[in-house]
Parts: structure tokens; C-alpha cells; sequence
């Protein structure tokens, strides 16, 4: 075999084991959730099998499947935004750490090590009517009876932070990591303060980071049942509770796979939309 | 334009002292070069002047006036990086232009003023490209004129040629002196490398280990180096051991094991006291090596066995044997060098040596 045709064969056979693990677990069982989409559920219980839109009319059409809709992209926008707010100040704090950035690093990966139900699940221990936070203000003498402070948009968005931030912090750090810290003395010299440095230099080139971060955090947060599940109250759920409620509870396949089939073109559209308007690739070229 | 001082200057970090009581004057309008190799304390001198660091003791004072606590924006000094520090996010207009928005420079001259940057570096038709579309040297005078479009009170050059091929260095030393001798700025040049320094400068401050070894014009300290450092640091020198008989006014008198009696004028022995032990240093390219048994009038010779030959062409460099020592030559030739293993005589004019009191 010819060098040539090895070299074009090199990344096949690189690609494979991924390529293979991506159809074999992604790709085949969404197409059929796709088939499931167009069965439908008859009284008895017992999927009918054909092609039938009732499924997907009754995704599109009930306003309230839309309103739940937007509400998730609400409450994964504030969610996004909060994390960029306090992401990235800790990550350029971690970028410009001089020795102990390994150190830091590793604390921001040690929720990590924790799974994300027990980390949800933690802040009932803090802020229930018997929580750490509940106990403390009552022993101060602050209150006289317990705060209801769960079960709100706002613990579900607590969550969501609490679940989210690091890989926002991440995004922006490793965007930050890689800026030439000479670029900033340059402004200063040139006559910049370093807030005007920073925002003439070091955000506009880590931009690409915060992009990054915010579409991870929007797209995890959008797709989440966990945390309205056990931080939300009975007006909190979010979209993938519908999923969650039509396929476990309801058992009614052919309906959930419309609604997760939804949310899914839903979120692919506004990843294209925010590529397109956000100018990446513009930004990209610059940085070569 | 400003002279920069620098008034008992001491730099710690920690425990270890970067640099040792310096002082310092750059008068105005001079290239002066601090030269000296990695970690002699040149780069840290040159970002307490900029203000990127500030000095533990002592005095920075810029055009008369200390500036210790003028934080580095307000402190006017344009400052050429080793890596360029280009903003990659912006056009080269922009870059140059970035020092000019926090000058009360008027919006409409701006873009007059970052042509004529241009112009002056010689890249006049670059300005809407992006710095990663421009070559290493291109960059190099971008980031020039984004330092001199803002007419600074002194410039700072850190190395800016060393991230540069040999060619294209020589090419921009050239460059660099034709636009400070043009717009006569008062410049600082961080360097390791002699032949820049030696090039380009008014005067030479050459440091090792966080202390300035000597000052002085480029001519001076290649001719008559204050110590063994600065003799090997600039080219190669042989420094023989040597014993002064005496010193007046006409020079010194050298006895030496090697070569006998030296006889060196005053202005080379200097650095001599009186009577006692010295050192005479001999540069490499002034010891000439001869054929065998050779006297030629004026020079003073000793005999030799030719060790290594490093042929380059126009020159080649002798490894030389004379009594007990090893000795360099550096010597022009016409056609084919002394073969090695060969007898030969090594000879040079008692004015090319000079002489250094022992350490």
C-alpha cells in the first residue's frame, strides 16, 4: 500500500472505535426514537405501530408543552448568564494564579467526583425546614419558625449553577490559559489601565471560551430533569420532566419521543443560530 | 525624550537578589545596550524601568522625575516584547493605533499618524491585515511602530530580535538603528547577543549575575574589558596569567610565562594599580598564527603546535598550544589553513592585549 493511500486511511481507522460507539449508542437508538415518534399509544395501553402524526400534533399544538418549553430556555438563560457572571472571574483568578493553578484545578473537578444526584440532593440538607441554614437562623434567633426556601424557580436555579459552574470556569480558563500574558503589559504600556487592557484584550480573545461555556451550560441546563425534580416545586418542571413524566410514569413511548425529539431540534436550532451570529469563525481567523 | 536613572537599584525576589545595587544613567537620546546572558538581572532592569516590576530599593527616575510609584500606563515608554505581543484580535491599524486612543490625540489624525507608522517601518500597505497573516519579521516592525507611533518618552526594546532568523536579524538591526537615529529616541536595548550590541549601540552596559560588569562605548569594552567576564562574553579572548614589574605613565611592563616580556601602552593597562600579579587578555581574532620560526617586526611570538582546526570559509579558528596553555586564534585566511598537528608560531602587538588586575 502506497504512503498515500495509508495516510488517507489513517484517520478511519483512528475515528473508528468513536465512530462505532457513537452509532451503536446514539445514532441507532435515535432513530428509533424517531420510529417510536409516529406509533402511537391506543387506549389499551399497547403501542400501535404505523405512521401517525396525533404524537407530534399534540407536541406542537398544546400551548402547554410550548409554555414549558420556554419556560426551560428561560431558566437556562438565567442559569447561563449567572454562571458567565461568576464563572469567570474564578477562572481568570485560576489562569493567573502563578504556582498553584494544579491545585486549583483539581478542586474545581473534585464536585466531579461526587454524583450530580447526591450534589442535588445536598441542598435539601442546607436549606430544608431542618437544614444547616434553617437551624442556624433559628439558633441566632434571627427566626422564629422555619423559612420555606426550597422548592422555588430560585433553588432550581441554584442547582443549576451548583451543577453547571464548573464547566463554565473551565471553558473560560483553558480560553484564558492560552492568552499571552505579555499582550496585557503591552496595553498597559501603551497607555491602558489594566480594566481597560482587560476589556480591550483579554475578554474580547476569550471570548471563544465564554461561548463555548455558555452553550455547554445552556444546553445541559435546557436538557436537565434531575434538579426541578428534587429542587422544584410542582410549577418548576422543566422540559425533560415532560419526557421523563410520558416515558416512566405514563409509559407512553411514542408520545416522549416526540417531546425529547422536540427539545432536541429545539436546542440544535439555536446551537446553529448562536454559531452563526456570534461570529466564531470570524473571531477564529483572527486568532489564526 | 527623557534620560532614564537608575539610583541604587536592588531587585529580590524572595530570597534571590535579581539584582545587586545598579546605577544606571542613560543620557537622552542615546541607545544604550544592557547586554549579558540569561538570568544576569537585564530584563529584570528593563521592567522596573518600564514599571512591570517594581524595584525593592532604590530609584527610577525618568527625565529627572522618579517614577517608582507611576503605574506603567502613565509612564509614556514604548515597549518592543521578545514575543512581539501583537494583539491577535485586531488589525495591524489597530494595533497601532490601541496607543493612540488613550492620547489626547485628535480622531481624524489618528489614522494619519498609524500610516505614517507604517511608512516608517516600512510596511505601508499591511495596515488592514491581521498580525498572524504577517511574517515574524513584519511583525517585529509592527510592533515598532505601535511602540514609536505614540512618541514615547523612552523605548524598550526586550531582545526584539532573538525570536528572528539570522538573515533577517542583521537585516532589522540595521532597520532598527536607521529608525532610532531618525526619530532619536532615547532607547534601551535588552540583548544577549555581542554583535547586536556591539552594532547597534552608543554605549554597552554589560551585566552577569545581577551586577554591571562594565560601561562603556562598544569599542571600549571590546578592546579593554573591565574583567575576565566581560573579555569572554564579547567574542572569545584568551586571558594569560601574568606578573606586573611596573606601571608608569608610557604603560606597564608584563612578564609573562607564555610570551616573555609584554610591554603594554597606558591606556591598556588602566585597570593595573601598580607591581603584582595581573591577567593579560588577548582576543582571539588578534593572535596570529604564523609559519614556523616567523618574526615579523613589532610582534611578539612564541612558539606553537596547532591543535583543532575549525575552518569557516574566510576565517578559521586555531586551538593552539603555547607551553603549558591552550590558546584561540581567530584568523583570516587566503587559502588553506595550518594543518593541524603542525608546528607553527603564534605572535601579536603588545597594543592588541590588555591588561586586568587579578579577581
Amino acid at each position: 500500500m502506497s504512503v498515500e493511500a495509508r495516510e488517507r486511511r489513517q484517520p478511519w481507522i483512528l475515528l473508528s472505535p468513536a465512530l462505532t460507539a457513537i452509532t451503536l449508542l446514539l445514532f441507532i437508538p435515535l432513530v428509533f426514537i424517531a420510529v417510536y415518534s409516529f406509533w402511537l399509544r391506543t387506549a389499551t395501553g399497547a403501542d400501535q405501530v404505523g405512521f401517525f402524526l396525533d404524537n407530534w400534533q399534540e407536541a406542537l399544538t398544546d400551548r402547554f408543552y410550548r409554555d414549558i418549553l420556554l419556560y426551560t430556555l428561560k431558566i437556562a438563560a438565567i442559569t447561563t448568564i449567572l454562571c458567565a457572571v461568576m464563572g469567570y472571574p474564578a477562572a481568570y483568578f485560576i489562569a493567573r494564579s502563578k504556582g498553584n493553578k494544579a491545585i486549583l484545578l483539581l478542586l474545581l473537578m473534585l464536585p466531579f467526583w461526587i454524583s450530580y444526584i447526591i450534589r442535588t440532593m445536598s441542598w435539601i440538607n442546607i436549606l430544608g425546614v431542618s437544614g444547616a441554614l434553617n437551624t442556624f437562623l433559628l439558633w441566632i434567633g434571627i427566626i422564629d419558625e422555619p423559612l420555606q426556601m426550597l422548592y422555588n424557580q430560585a433553588t432550581v436555579v441554584l442547582g443549576l449553577i451548583h451543577f453547571l459552574l464548573p464547566f463554565m470556569v473551565l471553558n473560560v480558563f483553558v480560553s484564558l490559559d492560552g492568552i499571552d500574558e505579555t499582550l496585557e503589559d503591552a496595553a498597559n504600556s501603551l497607555g491602558a489601565t489594566r480594566w481597560q487592557a482587560f476589556l480591550q484584550v483579554t475578554l474580547p480573545l476569550s471570548l471563544p471560551g465564554l461561548a463555548a461555556g455558555g452553550l455547554l451550560c445552556f444546553v445541559l441546563g435546557a436538557g436537565t430533569y434531575i434538579t426541578p425534580l428534587v429542587l422544584g416545586g410542582p410549577s418548576d418542571a422543566m422540559f425533560a420532566n415532560l419526557v421523563f413524566e410520558a416515558i416512566i410514569t405514563q409509559l407512553n413511548w411514542p408520545l416522549g419521543s416526540a417531546l425529547s425529539l422536540m427539545l432536541l431540534v429545539v436546542l440544535g436550532l439555536l446551537v446553529m443560530v448562536y454559531n452563526r451570529y456570534l461570529g466564531m469563525a470570524q473571531l477564529m481567523k483572527g486568532l489564526g | 525624550m527623557s534620560s532614564v536613572t537608575l539610583k541604587n537599584i536592588v531587585k529580590r525576589f524572595g530570597s534571590f537578589t535579581a539584582v545587586h545595587q545598579t546605577d544606571l544613567e542613560i543620557p537622552e537620546g542615546a541607545f544604550v545596550t544592557l547586554l549579558g546572558p540569561s538570568g544576569c538581572g537585564k530584563t529584570t532592569n528593563l521592567r522596573m524601568i518600564a514599571g512591570l516590576l517594581d524595584p525593592t530599593e532604590g530609584e527610577i527616575l525618568i527625565g529627572g522625575k522618579r517614577v517608582n510609584d507611576v503605574p506603567i500606563h502613565k509612564r509614556n515608554l514604548g515597549i518592543v516584547f521578545q514575543n512581539y505581543a501583537l494583539f491577535p484580535h485586531k488589525t495591524v491599524a489597530d494595533n497601532i493605533a490601541f496607543g493612540l486612543k488613550y492620547r489626547d490625540v485628535p480622531k481624524d489624525q489618528i489614522a494619519g499618524k498609524v500610516q505614517d507608522a507604517l511608512d516608517l517601518v516600512q510596511l505601508p500597505d499591511v495596515g488592514s491585515r491581521y498580525p498572524k497573516e504577517l511574517s515574524g519579521g513584519q511583525q517585529q516592525r509592527i510592533a515598532l511602530a505601535r511602540a514609536i507611533v505614540i512618541e514615547p518618552d523612552v523605548l524598550l526594546l526586550d531582545e526584539p530580535l532573538s525570536a528572528l532568523d539570522a538573515n533577517l536579524r542583521e537585516d532589522m538591526r540595521v532597520e532598527l538603528k536607521r529608525i532610532q537615529d531618525q526619530i532619536g529616541v532615547t532607547t534601551l536595548f535588552v540583548t544577549h547577543d555581542q554583535s547586536e550590541a556591539l552594532a547597534m549601540s552608543d554605549q554597552i552596559v554589560v551585566m552577569s549575575a545581577g551586577r554591571v560588569e562594565q560601561v562603556g562605548a562598544p569599542e571600549e569594552v571590546y578592546n579593554n574589558p573591565a574583567s575576565e567576564f566581560v573579555a569572554n562574553f564579547l567574542g572569545a579572548s584568551n586571558v594569560i596569567d601574568a606578573e606586573c614589574r611596573a606601571k608608569n605613565a608610557e604603560g606597564a611592563q608584563l612578564d609573562t610565562p607564555l610570551f616573555g616580556k609584554v610591554t603594554l601602552p597606558a591606556e591598556k593597562s588602566v585597570r593595573l594599580s601598580g607591581a603584582g600579579p595581573a591577567k593579560l587578555v588577548l582576543r582571539a581574532e588578534k593572535l596570529q598564527v604564523m609559519e614556523e620560526g616567523a618574526a615579523p617586526e613589532g610582534l611578539i611570538t612564541a612558539p606553537a603546535t596547532i591543535e583543532t582546526v575549525d575552518y569557516q570559509g574566510q576565517t578559521v579558528r586555531y586551538f593552539v598550544r603555547v607551553g603549558d596553555a591552550q590558546l584561540q586564534a581567530l584568523n583570516m585566511i587566503d587559502e588553506r589553513p595550518f594543518e593541524k598537528g603542525s608546528a607553527a608560531t603564534v605572535g601579536f602587538r603588545p597594543q592588541d592585549g590588555s591588561a586586568l588586575a587579578p579577581a
